[in-house]
């Protein structure tokens, strides 16, 4: 069956923007104005410009789900195949840059049901949509198999397969792959260039990283900060005449690394932390149980002024491990060592320290920055660590300096969480950062930045290395891994859980 | 019993390889008790029978106080409890709250219940009478006895498999059903949400101890985070289903809620139960409706 239905051409769908705009409801400045842009059916175009060039914003009035917010002021026309975008349902489909959000249901078949029976499509058509919609994405997965387990590739995949279901002339990608590891990049990736010479749909994708689409597309389309087409035209043309202005603008350029400050010193190598047969989980064990580990059996060692990047494949127990060290999780078993060192007198296990002592000894920061906001403006968010380690101290100094230094001084007023993706990560390091630590751990700094911030944040952390502070990042990104130089742990995959020594 | 899911499961079970092929047997393992629920007899009833005999059930024990029908209920509750993958012991592990808010109830009951026959117990103001005694079992079984089908429904039934059969039997509307599904599955994302914001904030130097007051203000700052992502986490939940087309007026479902022969055995065994419950106090004398 699956077989002999699999190649489903759908009607490409041909997008049309004249003299199009929108404002956001609660913001002064539109997002977009005047965007003049004809797609013709079966086109793939990639979309690049500047953060805050309304890029998504485009997507999602292509989707129609800006919805119909009060206050919001829409400009111009916005059409499919000749029709009003937001009057359309299922004509296009969009996804998402957050895998988690991009899941609806807890069994996998319903998952991809959903958008079908939405449309009202007749039940006996839905599930064998379904089943072709996985076999395009290569999900062999079982119908009730929950979505929960899926890692972040496979639900981005599934989430693909959901919107491949509905048969939409259009596909729109709002940086599918900025979330994910390089495997799952690949997967992403060819799984919807399968698809699209599968159903020969229309594509529009958002990507900072021009490597991962420009062999796949036929078109680039540069935006500006105002919203309006800067160049347009085929991949290589377009990357030849705008190589400079697209790398101002962030845009990671095939074949160019970014300028990074390099390492002046080795560091002095004095160790700060040690662990000894380790094992970690987040799970919280019970009296008789103890939790089955992520990781088991590590021995490292972090030294002042080297770098210690932890890399493995998803599940591997990377974070838990980061954040292990970081005194903020138990060990299962085994221990994390303070040296007298780092301690300097709070004891030997971080993971007892005081919060005011740990921030100004081991600084974390999070992969998701907004987890670690405490405050509602920017400068307050700087302050307040230095305001727990000297109850009346004169914190100005420190915080103007680090404003300056992340080029966060024209938001020093503004609330953190209205911040834009780089400018919140670069908070979140300055925070870290403001207390002085001997240690900074990172989850995934790089994940999703563009090439601007990524830049900048090499530059500093090879700046603290030589200052004498020991960098630990959990990462997948092989360039910065190499930049910062240092040690590598390397963690493989756990063996599947429930083989473990507990049945 | 032949759901159109339950048959394109199987049809595609025979494929189960690829990256997290182990995904089924580690949710096994991993979660015996949840996913023998699930496995279980009552799992393949329709939940709109299943609320239908509990409704039964819980409004003719809701009418008397006597421990003679709360315990007939009671008895035949935890005869059905294997059927809903309900082992005695995972009861009691999981369900000790209940039990513990039902002895506390009924130790109450006992206390203020005006005092008849007997005195078995007195002290200072605090005096047991027979009558009072009883009373207080009575509430403490009753209590039990109608809390003890909601764990049977919990565990047999799953949250999809409810929502279709809300929507499509019971005619709820859809968008409401389905945005409650939906929101259900965040629930169990916030429970690790929570955990990260306590690591988070203590990496923050956000210290959760000093005074009472200190302790309560800092919980309560971080249950205003957890907000924050919540809502963050249901606004592009919400932009999702809207791009996969939710919020039309028509729509068809994939899978059929259905009824079948274990529906009618759940109505019959609701209704025999009750009237089991009901004749008996009746029979013994001890039928004490509330109004």
């Amino acid at each position: 069956m699956v077989s002999t239905l699999s190649r489903q051409q759908v009607h490409p769908a041909e997008v049309s923007a004249v003299g199009w705009g929108w404002r956001h409801a609660g913001r002064a400045d539109a997002a977009l104005t005047g965007l003049n842009l004809h797609i013709s059916p079966g086109e793939r175009v990639l979309l690049l410009g500047p953060s805050g060039a309304g890029k998504s914003t485009l997507l999602h009035g292509l989707a129609g789900v800006l919805g119909d917010e009060e206050d919001s002021d829409e400009y111009g026309r916005l059409q499919i195949d000749g029709y009003p975008a937001a009057a359309l349902r299922g004509r296009a489909g969009l996804m998402q840059q957050d895998p988690e959000a991009s899941v609806v249901l807890s069994r996998i078949g319903d998952d991809v049901a959903f958008g079908p029976e939405n449309l009202a499509v007749p039940p006996a058509e839905i599930w064998s949509r379904v089943h072709r919609a996985l076999d395009a994405v290569g999900l062999n997965l079982p119908l009730q198999g929950p979505t929960s387990k899926l890692s972040g590739g496979q639900k981005q995949r599934l989430a693909l397969a959901g919107l491949l279901a509905m048969q939409p002339g259009l596909l729109l990608l709002d940086e599918p792959t900025a979330n994910l590891d390089p495997d799952g990049v690949n997967q992403v990736r060819d799984a919807v260039v399968r698809s699209l010479d599968e159903t020969a749909a229309t594509m529009v994708v958002v990507e900072h990283r021009v490597a991962v689409w420009a062999d796949v597309v036929d078109r680039m389309v540069v935006l500006s900060d105002e919203g309006t087409v800067l160049a347009d035209g085929a991949p290589a043309r377009v990357l030849d005449d705008n190589r400079r202005r697209l790398q101002d603008a962030g845009v990671w350029v095939p074949g160019r690394r970014p300028e990074v400050e390099p390492r002046h010193n080795h560091g002095s190598g004095v160790q700060l932390l040690r662990t000894l047969d380790l094992s970690v989980s987040r799970e919280k064990g019970r009296r008789r149980h103890p939790p089955r580990p992520a990781a088991a059996g590590i021995n490292t060692q972090v030294a002042a002024g080297q770098a210690l990047s932890i890399t493995g494949p998803n599940g591997a127990g990377k974070s838990t491990l980061a954040l292990t060290l970081a005194g903020l999780l138990p060990p299962v078993s085994g221990h994390v060592t303070a040296s007298e060192a780092l301690a300097a007198g709070a004891g030997p296990d971080p993971c007892t320290w005081r919060p005011k002592d740990l921030i100004s000894r081991i600084g974390t920061v999070f992969q998701e920055p907004e987890h670690q906001f405490v405050t509602h403006r920017v400068y307050d968010e700087l302050a307040f660590g230095l305001r727990q380690l000297h109850d009346d101290g004169n914190d100005a100094g420190r915080v103007e300096e680090l404003l300056e230094r992340l080029r966060l001084s024209h938001v020093a007023g503004a609330n953190p969480f209205t911040l834009s993706g780089g400018e919140k990560r670069r908070l979140s390091v300055a925070t870290a950062l403001a207390a002085r630590p001997d240690v900074l751990v990172l989850d995934e700094p790089t994940f999703g930045q563009d090439a601007n911030t990524w830049a900048e944040l090499a530059s500093l952390l090879n700046s603290q290395l030589d200052a004498g502070a020991a960098v630990v990042s959990v990462t997948h990104d092989e360039d910065f891994t190499e930049l910062l130089g240092g040690s590598r742990l390397h963690l493989d995959a756990q063996p599947e859980r429930g083989a473990g020594h507990e049945q | 019993m032949s759901s159109e899911s339950i048959a394109a499961g199987g049809a595609a079970g025979g494929s189960a390889d690829g990256p997290a092929g182990g995904s089924g047997g580690s949710g096994g393992s991993g979660g015996s008790e949840g996913a023998g629920g699930r496995t279980a007899v009552l799992a393949r009833a329709n939940p709109v029978s299943k609320l239908g005999g509990v409704l039964l059930l819980t409004i003719a024990l809701v009418l008397t106080v006597d421990w003679v029908s709360a315990s007939i209920a009671l008895i035949c509750e935890l005869a059905v409890l294997p059927l809903a993958g309900v082992s005695l012991r995972t009861l009691l592990v999981r369900g000790w709250p209940l039990l513990a808010a039902a002895v506390v109830g009924g130790y109450g009951t006992a206390l203020l219940a005006p005092d008849s026959g007997a005195v078995v117990f007195e002290w200072w103001v605090i005096s047991f009478s027979e009558g009072s005694l009883s009373a207080g079992v009575a509430i403490m079984l009753r209590g039990l006895a109608i809390a003890l089908p909601g764990i049977i429904i919990l565990a047999s039934t799953d949250p999809t498999d409810l929502a279709d059969a809300l929507a499509q039997k019971l005619r709820l509307p859809h968008r409401f059903v389905l945005g409650a599904l939906a929101a259900m599955r965040l629930v169990g994302l916030l429970l690790d949400e929570w955990q990260v914001l306590t690591m988070a904030r203590r990496a923050r130097g956000v210290s959760g101890g000093g005074g009472y007051a200190a302790r309560v203000r800092t919980s309560l700052a971080q249950s205003l985070a957890l907000l924050v992502q919540a809502i963050r986490k249901a606004t592009r939940l919400a932009m999702t289903m809207e791009a996969r087309g939710f919020g039309g007026a028509e729509r068809t479902w994939a899978r059929q809620s259905r009824y079948s022969g274990i529906d009618a055995w759940v109505l019959c065994v609701s209704f025999a139960v009750t009237a089991a419950a009901v004749g008996s106090a009746v029979a013994a004398g001890t039928w004490n409706p509330v109004f």
